[in-house]
């Protein structure tokens, strides 16, 4: 089906039912009771959710594909916020104009640093790529503050020229919308019972882009252009002496990813039109290699969970403070209630970092294939139980 | 004319003339070794054949083209593959992909962005690849990963990637080095083979004498960067000068 073998659609599909049923399945807490803080089913969030997700899965044909390790990608991401902010500027709120030019620019970003930066590999490759990104970072902050808003960032003001839409007037704002018929921020909530759902334009449109972007991913890994590069990553000295340049191969990795990045920092700008330099920090660009290893590089579906993993955390464990923990542990015992809440609490609100690393840490120590490869080995033990099944130890191709 | 004609060549490594006008011929459809003690200049030869070393001065012309000055994956267009002393293959991905991956570069060339095509639609380069595979018997090895295959395996795995392009040379790099004993007959027989059925020219660099006299036509022996004798395997047996090469001036 679409040209896909039948496991590839049916991940295809799971993926599309996830994310259209999203505002239902991460919201599965009644609102009002003590869990609801665990809910993840607000728009801010889901956008997030998803949009990551993009990032993370064009960073995995760079990464997971090749062995490139970029550590500049958050470069694109600002390169396409910027690009998408200007478009709402001079043209007008549409998100389609400004996603497209965000991929466009993105993707010429991308070939300039890609192809200074693969003329080495390894270390001195990821090298390479930090230093043009933490360069963007410095000269969207400094020098280009005309084109990028410096330190205020960019988002669209009166006096704007707009050439479709036309100056807003002092004091009117603008929300990034489609062909104006919807408005991006244009929510529809669903009461039942207790629980709330919040069905919004914004995550709806993201989240179709985000299919999209999932399908392309896996017909480029299911291509020869794919298997290519899985060969360079596995041997580039076999892949000379077997009359294919490398060279292009990466350069054309390293610019689609690239414009995977550009886009989800397009859809980041119609989800909150502005823009500002810290989304190219070096540690955004850090984060994306994290969601890619944690969710299992090389995989088709570890770096969408990643991307959810991590942002998750951000989003929910962060929001956990004293309070919360005092609310839990009421019922406890006084001496004790304070030892468990002063043993928990460098874990949670502002030190969820600290659980993420743990977390990280004991990934890539005990599942080096990241999450996917837990999910797998929790299928294959499940499997051992049927007797049938015990034979197929075939090697699975990754998915 | 050979099909691979090297003149005069010459290569220095600081203070070190590891190849010193060198001039070889190898004929076509022939299997032609080249043989000599270490250091002799063998590898720093293939190496500069290959693409991987430019030398000082010198010509190389493979088929009446200059091969000097052009990378490695375009010289392997022009119609020379190589193998490697310990085998290079595609360890990561499975024993078919590592012959597909050939094909694909004798049709395409050496890029293109076919991204959107699915592998699994590629019925004739799958089809090429399995029947290599079946020559070399090796075809329900198919879905195997490359890595866990055994060291001979490996070795006709990576046999059967320069095969599969069809090559109008086949440069081997010390084929059986650190094998056992069967595994050097195997190959024997492998090359044997190889050279009877698709008649490829091949050039061989080889330590083994038993290997050299039981495949090559014609002989090259080096020594100290300079060609000493070419000649046939039954003259070059009894040739003194190749004795005091092997064996030093001393003892003569």
């Amino acid at each position: 089906m679409l040209g896909l073998e039948k496991k590839d659609f049916r991940l295809l599909l799971i993926v599309v039912a996830l994310t259209m049923l999203a505002p239902f399945i991460l919201n599965p807490f009644p609102e009002g009771s003590d869990m609801a803080q665990f809910n993840a089913g607000y728009p801010d969030l889901m956008q997030r959710f998803v949009i990551f997700g993009i990032l993370a899965i064009g960073f995995n044909i760079l990464f997971g594909l090749t062995g490139y390790l970029s550590f500049g990608h958050a470069a694109f991401l600002g390169v396409g916020s910027y690009a998408a902010v200007w478009m709402f500027k001079l043209l007008s709120m549409n998100v389609v104009p400004a996603i497209l030019l965000s991929v466009i620019i993105a993707g010429v970003f991308a070939l300039i640093i890609g192809y200074v930066s693969l003329r080495r590999s390894g270390i001195y490759f990821s090298i390479l790529t930090l230093a043009f990104a933490q360069m963007s970072y410095a000269l969207a902050y400094s020098v280009l503050t005309p084109l990028t808003g410096g330190e205020t960032g960019l988002q669209p003001k009166p006096g704007d020229p707009r050439i479709l839409d036309g100056a807003l007037a002092p004091g009117e704002t603008a929300t990034p919308g489609f062909f104006g018929l919807f408005d991006m921020r244009d929510s529809l909530e669903l009461s039942v019972g207790g629980w709330v759902f919040t069905f919004n334009v914004g995550y709806y449109f993201a989240a179709v882009i985000m299919i999209i972007a999932f399908y392309i991913s896996i017909r480029i890994f299911r291509s020869p252009f794919g298997m290519m590069l899985r060969a360079i990553k596995s041997n580039q000295t076999r892949m000379s002496y077997t009359g294919l340049n490398a060279r292009p191969y990466t350069l054309a990795a390293f610019v689609i990813s690239g414009m995977y990045a550009g886009l989800a920092g397009g859809l980041l700008v119609s989800m909150d039109p502005q823009a500002g330099a810290e989304r190219m920090f070096w540690t955004a660009s850090g984060e994306i290699v994290l969601m890619t290893i944690l969710g299992g590089a090389g995989t088709l579906i570890g770096p969408v969970l990643g991307a959810g993993f991590i942002k998750y955390f951000e989003n929910i464990v962060s929001k956990i403070n004293k309070t919360t923990l005092e609310g839990w542990f009421y019922w406890m015992p006084d001496g004790i209630e304070d030892v468990v809440i002063t043993i928990i609490y460098p874990f949670v609100g502002k030190g969820w970092h600290l659980t993420l690393g743990l977390l990280f840490m004991l990934v890539v120590i005990f599942l080096p294939g990241g999450l996917v490869e837990g999910g797998q080995r929790i299928a294959a033990a499940l499997k051992r139980k049927k007797p049938d099944d015990a034979k197929s130890s075939a090697t699975e191709p990754a998915e | 004319m050979g099909i691979l004609e090297v003149k005069g060549i010459n290569k220095r490594f600081g203070g070190l003339q590891a190849l010193g006008d060198v001039n070889l011929s190898v004929e076509e459809n022939t299997t032609h070794a080249i043989i000599g003690p270490n250091g002799a200049g063998k590898s720093t030869l293939l190496n500069v054949l290959v693409g991987k070393l430019i030398p000082d001065s010198g010509s190389v012309m493979f088929d009446g083209q200059s091969v000097l000055g052009r990378k490695p994956h375009e010289i392997n267009q022009m119609g020379i593959s190589r193998v490697f002393q310990t085998p290079e293959i595609f360890s990561d991905l499975s024993v078919l992909e590592n012959v597909m991956i050939p094909c694909f570069a004798k049709r395409d060339g050496s890029f293109r962005m076919h991204a959107i095509e699915s592998v699994f639609a590629e019925k004739g380069i799958k089809a090429q690849a399995e029947a290599i595979l079946d020559d070399v018997n090796m075809l329900e090895k198919e879905h195997m990963i490359a890595s866990s295959l055994s060291r001979g395996d490996k070795r006709r795995l990576e046999m059967a990637m320069c095969l599969v392009q069809d090559p109008r040379l086949l440069l081997l790099d010390e084929p059986t080095a650190g094998m056992a004993r069967a595994d050097t007959e195997n190959t024997i027989n492998l090359l044997k083979e190889i050279r009877q059925k698709r008649g490829i020219t091949m050039a061989i660099i080889e330590h083994d004498m038993n290997v050299v006299f039981s495949l090559a036509e014609r002989i090259t022996v080096l020594a100290q960067g300079t060609p000493l004798v070419e000649d046939t395997p039954d003259n070059i047996k009894g040739h003194p000068k190749v004795r005091e090469a092997y064996l030093g001036e001393a003892q003569v």
